[in-house]
C-alpha cells in the first residue's frame, strides 16, 4: 500500500507515529535514563529528563550487592539449554509432521498447543513434589527441562510452519541421490531451514528468559535467574528508583536487543504461518 | 542396463485405487513417455518406479532383479523433478556432486565427472553460482547434470519442462533428445503435453485414470489409435470425432478424421458448413467450421494460406483412407 | 505421499516429543486429581486421607471463588479488547507512508521483550507510586491529587500494564497482515466510490479477521497464565486475585494442597473450555 501521498500528509503520519511510538517506548526509555541518575535525582520533583549528572554508580551497587553475574549466567543457561534441548526433540517431530503428514497430524499439533493452555498453577504442587523427589528443586537442570516442556509446543509449531515451506521434492531429490534419512535431515533440511530454526531459537530463548512463574516458584538461590533477581527488588528496594532501574536495564537489555533483530521472523513463527 | 518391468502393479491411497493392476515393460535404452491428462496417474506411476511411493501390490523389476522393496537410493535411478528440486544452499558444483558424495566416491573422480557433465551441459561458467542466480533453463541443466553424473540405470523425468517458457521448452526438448542419443540410457519421461510425447519418445504410454490406454511408437498412436480417447488425445489440432448417422455411413458407431486429412473447396464437397474463426499461422491455416451437422465445430488444417472470411460457406471432403472408425465401446474398427 | 519406511521413521521421530508432552500433561494432572480428593496440609499434619468432594465444594463456596473467576475474565477480556482495537489503529497508522518507519516499529515492539517482572516493577514504582511516581508528578503539575493506582484503581492499572506488554504483539501481527493486503483491492474499492470508513469495514477488517483470531488465541493462552504482574504489584489484593493467583495462594501461602488442587482442576476445566473454542478457530485457519 505504499502509495504516493502529499508531503503534508506524510509529515502528519510521521509526527503521529513517532509520538505514539515514543509514548509506548517511554517507560523503557525512562528506566534506562533513571538508571544513570543518583537516587536523589531519580525522585526529584519535578522529574529531570536529561539534565542530570550521568553516573554509573547504580550499576556498581547492583552488581556488588546481588551477584548479578550468577543470575545472568542462570538465565543464559536455562534459556539456552531449554532452547537447544527443545530443538533436539522438536526438529525430528516437525520433520515428521511436515513431510510425512497423516490424518492425525493436525490433531496432534492442536493437542500439543492445548497442553500449553493447561494452567501452570493447577499442576504446581505436583511438579514441586516431583522436583523434591528427584532432587531437582532449585537446580538449573530441572528448570531447563521445565522450560523446554512448556515451550515445546511452540517450537514444534514454528518449525512445522517453516518446514512446510520447503518443497518436498527437494527432500525427495536427496532421497533419489542416495541420502539416508539422517543425511537428508542434516545436509538438506537443516541448512535450508536455518532462518526458520534461528528465529524459533530466538523466540524460545526470549520466552524462556522472561518466564516468571516456574522460575520464581522452583528456584531459591542456586538456580535463580534474572526474573528472580528482579523480583527481589519488589520491596523495599523498589523505592530506590535508580538502582531498580539499573537492575531492570541489566535484566532486559540482552533480550531487547535480540528481539529487535528478530522481530520480522517472530511474526511468522508466532502466528504459525497463518499471517505472512 | 536399464530394463524396467512392472508386473500387476497397483497403487491405492486409502480406499481409492489410483492405479489398477498394470503391466508394462520398458526396454533398455528406450525413451519412454508417459502421457495423459492431469490426474491420470502418470506422475504416481513414475514415483512408484522411483521408489518415492510404495506400490500396494505387484512387483517392480529393474534389470531382472526385484526392486519392489528397495529404497529409492538403492534402485540406481536418477530423477529430474518438475521444480528441478535443486538444493538452494549449495553451489551448482556441490549440487552436482551431492549424489556422488552420498555414494562415497573419491574426490578426484567426483571432480572429473563434474567437469565432464558441466562441459556437456554448458555449465562450466556457472559451477560456483547458487541455483537462485540461474535462469530457468540453466537450473534445468543443473538438475540434469545432477542426474547424469551418477550414470544411473535409467533417468526419470517428471514434467521437467512445464516451468519453462515456450521458446526454452523447444530448445530443452531438443537437448534432452540429444542427450538420449548420446547416452543411450533408458529414460522415462512424464508429460501432459502430447507434442513433447510425439517429438521425443521411442515409445509412448497413454494413460487415463491409471489405465494404460495404448502403448506404441508415436506414429503408431497417430495412425492407429486403439480407441477414441487416444485418437482425441494424440495429434494437434485434435481429431474431429462425430457420431450418429454420418458415422454409420462410414461403418462405425463413431468416426474421426484429423484436421489435416480434410480437403476444402468453396464450391462442392461431402459436408457443407460456415467458416467461424480462421487462424492464419503462415505455414498453415486452421479453419473452424460450424453448422456441418457433424459436431459443434470441425477443425480443418490447410497447408499454406487460404483466403476465407467469417461466415463464408465452405465445403469439406474427408480423405477416406484416413478415416478412423470406432465401435459403440469406443474401440477402433479396422 | 510417502513410503512405509518413511512413515515408520516419522512415527519414531515424533515419539520423543509426543511422549514428553504426554508425560508433562498426564503425570501432574493425575497427581492434582489425586490430591484434590484428599485432605492434604503439608505443614499441618500432611496427608490426612480421603475427603471426597469436600475440597471442590469448599473451593467453589469460598467467598473468593466467584470474584476470582470474574477477575480472570475481566483481565483477559479487557486486555484483549484494548490490544486488538488499539493494535488495529496503530497497525493502520504504521502502514501509512512516513519517515523512519523502521525505527518507529522498533520502538513500538520493544515492550513485548521486557520481562513481565521488570515491567510490573517499573510501572508499580516509577510510574504508579503515589508519592514519587511519574504519574503523581503529572497529577500534581495539573493541580490534582495523586492517585494510589494499585490500591484505588488496581484492576484498571493491571489491565493497563498487561495491555502495554501485549499491544506490541497485536500491532506487529496486524501490521504484517495489513501489509499483505492486495493494494489493487483497495484501489478497486476506491474506484467504486467507497469512502474511507467503508473501505475499512468492508475490505481491511475482513482481511484482518484471520490475524485477529490468531492474536486472540495466542494472547488468551498467555493471559490466562499471567502471574508475575500480579505477584509483583498487588500480590492479589484490591480485587486483583485471578483464579490462578487464588490457587497459588491456597497451595503455597495457606499450604492447603487438597483445596488448591481442587481449584487447579477447576482452572484446568476453565482453560479447556476456552481451549476447545479456540482450537476450533485455529483448526479452521489451518485448513487453507
Amino acid at each position: 500500500m505504499a502509495r504516493a501521498v502529499t508531503p503534508q500528509r506524510k509529515l502528519i503520519n510521521t509526527g503521529l507515529a513517532w509520538a505514539i511510538g515514543l509514548l509506548i517506548f517511554f517507560p523503557i526509555l525512562w528506566t534506562i535514563l533513571t538508571s544513570f541518575k543518583t537516587e536523589a535525582q531519580a525522585i526529584a520533583s519535578p522529574p529531570i529528563f536529561l539534565g542530570f549528572d550521568w553516573t554509573l554508580e547504580n550499576y556498581g551497587v547492583v552488581m556488588e550487592r546481588s551477584d548479578y553475574g550468577r543470575f545472568l549466567m542462570n538465565s543464559i543457561i536455562i534459556a539456552g539449554g531449554s532452547t537447544i534441548l527443545g530443538l533436539i526433540v522438536a526438529v525430528p517431530a516437525a520433520w515428521s509432521m511436515a513431510f510425512v503428514p497423516s490424518r492425525r497430524t493436525k490433531d496432534i499439533l492442536l493437542w500439543m498447543l492445548s497442553t500449553k493452555m493447561l494452567p501452570a498453577v493447577g499442576v504446581l504442587y505436583p511438579i514441586y513434589l516431583l522436583f523434591i523427589q528427584l532432587g531437582l528443586l532449585d537446580s538449573r537442570a530441572g528448570l531447563v527441562v521445565v522450560m523446554m516442556l512448556i515451550n515445546l509446543p511452540i517450537i514444534v509449531w514454528m518449525l512445522y510452519t517453516y518446514f512446510r515451506e520447503i518443497p518436498a521434492e527437494i527432500l525427495e531429490a536427496a532421497r533419489m541421490d542416495g541420502a539416508t534419512l539422517k543425511e537428508e535431515v542434516l545436509y538438506i533440511l537443516t541448512p535450508m531451514a536455518i532462518p526458520g530454526i534461528a528465529s524459533t531459537m530466538l523466540l524460545n530463548f526470549i520466552l524462556a528468559w522472561n518466564e516468571a512463574f516456574w522460575t520464581l516458584n522452583l528456584t531459591a538461590v542456586n538456580a535463580a535467574p534474572l526474573t528472580a533477581f528482579i523480583a527481589s527488588y519488589s520491596s523495599p528496594e523498589g523505592l530506590f528508583f535508580a538502582k531498580l532501574s539499573a537492575a531492570s536495564t541489566m535484566a532486559i537489555a540482552p533480550i531487547l536487543i535480540l528481539g529487535w533483530f528478530s522481530q520480522k521472523q517472530l511474526v511468522r513463527g508466532l502466528t504459525f504461518g497463518a499471517v505472512k | 542396463m536399464g530394463q524396467i518391468t512392472l508386473k500387476q502393479v497397483t497403487k491405492s491411497f486409502g480406499d481409492v485405487q489410483v492405479i489398477p493392476p498394470l503391466d508394462l515393460t520398458i526396454g533398455d535404452g528406450e525413451f519412454t513417455v508417459f502421457v495423459g491428462p492431469s490426474g491420470c496417474g502418470k506422475s504416481t506411476l513414475l514415483r512408484l518406479i522411483a521408489g518415492l511411493e510404495d506400490i500396494t501390490t505387484g512387483h517392480i523389476e529393474i534389470d531382472g532383479k526385484d526392486a519392489t522393496d528397495l529404497v529409492p537410493a538403492k534402485r540406481g535411478l536418477a530423477m529430474v523433478f518438475q521444480s528441478y528440486a535443486l538444493y538452494p544452499h549449495m553451489s551448482v558444483r556441490k549440487n552436482i556432486a551431492f549424489p556422488l558424495k552420498m555414494a562415497k566416491m573419491d574426490a578426484a573422480e567426483i571432480d572429473k565427472r563434474i567437469t565432464n557433465a558441466a562441459s556437456v551441459l554448458n555449465l562450466t561458467d556457472y559451477l560456483d553460482r547458487r541455483p537462485g542466480q540461474l535462469s530457468g533453463g540453466q537450473r534445468q541443466r543443473v538438475a540434469i547434470g545432477r542426474a547424469i553424473v551418477r550414470e544411473p540405470a535409467a533417468f526419470l523425468f517428471d514434467e521437467p519442462l512445464s516451468n519453462l517458457d515456450a521458446a526454452l521448452r523447444v530448445g530443452m526438448r531438443l537437448e534432452i533428445s540429444e542427450l538420449h542419443e548420446r547416452l543411450k540410457t533408458t529414460m522415462i519421461y512424464v508429460t501432459h503435453d502430447q507434442v513433447e510425447a510425439m517429438t521425443m519418445a521411442d515409445k509412448i504410454v497413454v494413460l487415463r485414470a491409471g489405465h494404460i490406454e495404448q502403448v506404441g511408437s508415436p506414429l503408431e498412436l497417430y495412425h492407429k489409435p486403439r480407441n477414441e480417447f487416444v485418437a482425441g488425445f494424440i495429434g494437434s489440432p485434435k481429431m474431429n470425432i462425430f457420431g450418429g448417422a454420418e458415422a454409420q455411413k462410414y461403418g462405425g458407431a463413431s468416426a474421426g478424421i484429423r484436421p489435416e486429412h480434410i480437403d476444402v473447396s468453396m464450391s462442392d464437397g461431402t459436408w457443407k458448413g460456415k467458416v467461424g474463426v480462421a487462424e492464419h499461422l503462415g505455414s498453415d491455416t486452421f479453419i473452424h467450421v460450424h453448422d456441418t451437422g457433424l459436431a459443434d465445430m470441425v477443425t480443418v488444417r490447410i497447408t499454406g494460406d487460404i483466403s476465407v472470411r467469417h461466415g463464408d460457406t465452405i465445403y469439406l471432403t474427408p480423405q477416406l483412407d484416413q478415416m478412423h472408425k470406432f465401435d459403440a465401446q469406443g474401440l477402433r474398427i479396422e | 505421499m510417502a513410503t512405509k519406511a518413511s512413515r515408520s521413521a516419522a512415527r519414531l521421530m515424533m515419539g520423543p516429543a509426543v511422549i514428553l508432552l504426554l508425560g508433562w500433561m498426564l503425570v501432574p494432572l493425575i497427581m492434582t486429581l489425586w490430591f484434590s480428593f484428599r485432605t492434604y496440609l503439608p505443614l499441618r499434619g500432611g496427608d490426612q486421607g480421603w475427603t471426597g468432594f469436600d475440597n471442590y465444594v469448599r473451593f467453589v463456596s469460598s467467598s473468593a471463588f466467584w470474584p476470582a473467576v470474574q477477575t480472570t475474565l475481566v483481565i483477559v477480556l479487557g486486555v484483549l479488547v484494548i490490544t486488538v482495537c488499539l493494535g488495529i489503529l496503530l497497525a493502520i497508522l504504521l502502514d501509512q507512508p512516513m519517515w523512519g518507519q523502521g525505527i518507529v516499529r522498533i520502538l513500538v515492539i520493544a515492550p513485548f521483550f521486557v520481562m513481565p517482572t521488570v515491567s510490573a516493577l517499573v510501572w508499580k514504582n516509577m510510574f504508579m507510586d503515589p508519592v514519587n511516581g511519574l504519574f503523581a508528578h503529572l497529577w500534581r503539575f495539573f493541580g490534582a491529587e495523586p492517585v494510589s493506582w494499585l490500591s484505588d484503581a488496581a484492576m484498571p492499572s493491571i489491565i493497563m500494564i498487561v495491555s502495554w506488554q501485549w499491544l506490541p504483539f497485536a500491532t506487529l501481527i496486524l501490521l504484517t497482515a495489513i501489509q499483505s493486503l492486495d493494494s489493487e483491492q483497495l484501489e478497486a474499492a476506491e474506484m467504486d466510490g467507497a469512502p474511507h470508513l467503508k473501505r475499512f469495514f468492508y475490505i481491511i477488517l475482513p482481511h484482518l479477521s484471520r490475524a485477529i483470531t490468531i492474536v486472540l488465541l495466542i494472547q488468551t493462552i498467555f493471559l490466562l497464565a499471567i502471574f508475575a504482574e500480579i505477584f509483583v504489584t498487588t500480590g492479589g489484593a484490591f480485587g486483583t486475585r485471578t483464579l490462578s493467583y487464588l490457587i497459588f495462594q491456597r497451595v503455597l501461602e495457606s499450604q492447603n494442597v487438597g483445596l488448591g488442587s481442587a481449584g487447579g482442576v477447576y482452572a484446568i476445566i476453565l482453560a479447556n473450555i476456552v481451549a476447545i473454542f479456540l482450537m476450533r478457530i485455529v483448526g479452521k485457519n489451518l485448513d487453507n
